[in-house]
């Protein structure tokens, strides 16, 4: 019994450990937070450090919280680690001419096969609406005398 | 006629993703590595205490430089690739061929000093980064990472991981005659 409920205390006590680091005033905290989502763990590729165990990940969280304390801004602590580990500690790629093709490429494309889509559509509606135009008079009155000289040859073939 | 060339579209789309499967088959390409945005830029500015007990002293950015290329190891006494790359460095000490100075990352003095008892000491300071935020100066992402640093003390060259015999031969040293 004793086990089990040390046990059950171990478990419960789990999320306070991951929040070993929480600072004092739940503004900071909120800000910490948020900036952890957007920093990827360098060894761990798709992890934020907020979800990180890595080593390192949890150097970097240290990191943000006490350059949160020093009154650093959210884009100072951006730029400090991006001078360090490149555009790649970013989950959200700053906006630069050589990032254009990543922002605007999906949105280009949709343009682009949209406007295809559509520009196909509207072709063969105004096709299919005007249909083959009606006959002219010269055009009936040919018809019908190739009409009866078919019918004075006893009929078409 | 637009509308013709429209269709070339879908092929161009095809083309690019093509290009960027092809660039993945490479077997020499390792998704894990991130390029280092320090190459070609100053060491950074730190300064680091000896190992607590150890007779070498501390390492600080102005050991670097000074008309010396420097090979820059960090590693630690809990590392296992450290351990193998170890002997390169102290062959390469033993020659004389170049300064090396030694980042110990995150770890306890006495095992730090232990583990160079047993494998011997290459380093000709050792700073001993035990929270490692120099290492993140250095924008590591593990140990054991090495750094070439030129006479000017701007970075050159970035290793990560143990570094292999064949590695030192074809890479590292024809870095450093062409810096020396």
């Amino acid at each position: 019994m004793k086990r089990l409920l040390t046990l059950l205390l171990v478990c419960f006590s789990l999320p306070a450990l991951a929040q070993e680091l929480r600072l004092e005033d739940p503004e900071l905290e909120e800000r910490a937070r948020d900036l952890q989502r957007e920093i990827r763990c360098v060894v761990c590729q798709n992890e934020s450090i907020d979800s990180s165990q890595a080593g390192i990940a949890r150097d970097l969280r240290v990191l943000v919280r006490e350059r949160l304390q020093a009154g650093d801004s959210d884009e100072e602590i951006k730029a400090y680690l991006v001078a360090r580990y490149g555009d790649y500690v970013l989950f959200r790629p700053p906006m630069r001419p050589e990032t254009w093709l990543l922002w605007f490429g999906p949105a280009v494309t949709l343009v682009l096969a949209g406007g295809g889509v559509a520009l196909a559509v509207v072709r063969r509606r105004r096709r299919a609406e005007g249909g083959p135009a009606a006959l002219s008079d010269e055009e009936r009155t040919r018809l019908k005398r190739l009409l009866q000289e078919d019918s004075e040859k006893g009929g078409p073939a | 006629m637009l509308l013709r060339l429209l269709f070339l579209f879908p092929l161009l789309i095809f083309a690019v993703g093509a290009y960027f499967f092809y660039l993945g088959l490479d077997p020499a390409r390792d998704p894990s590595t991130i390029p280092s945005v320090l190459i070609d830029q100053p060491a950074p500015a730190f300064e680091l205490p000896a190992i607590t007990g150890g007779d070498q002293p501390g390492f600080s950015t102005g050991d670097l430089g000074n008309g010396e290329v420097t090979l820059v190891n960090v590693f630690a006494s809990w590392c296992l690739p450290c351990r193998a790359e170890h002997p390169l460095f102290m062959d390469l000490a033993a020659e004389e061929r170049v300064r090396i100075l030694g980042i110990n990352y995150k770890d306890e003095p006495e095992e730090a000093l232990a583990w160079l008892e047993e494998l011997g000491n290459p380093y000709e300071r050792i700073g001993a980064d035990e929270e490692g935020r120099v290492g993140i100066e250095w924008g590591i992402s593990g140990v054991p990472e090495t750094f070439v640093v030129d006479r000017e003390g701007t970075i050159r060259y970035r290793h990560v991981g143990p570094i292999h015999p064949v590695e030192l031969e074809e890479l590292i040293l024809p870095i450093l005659e062409r810096l020396q």
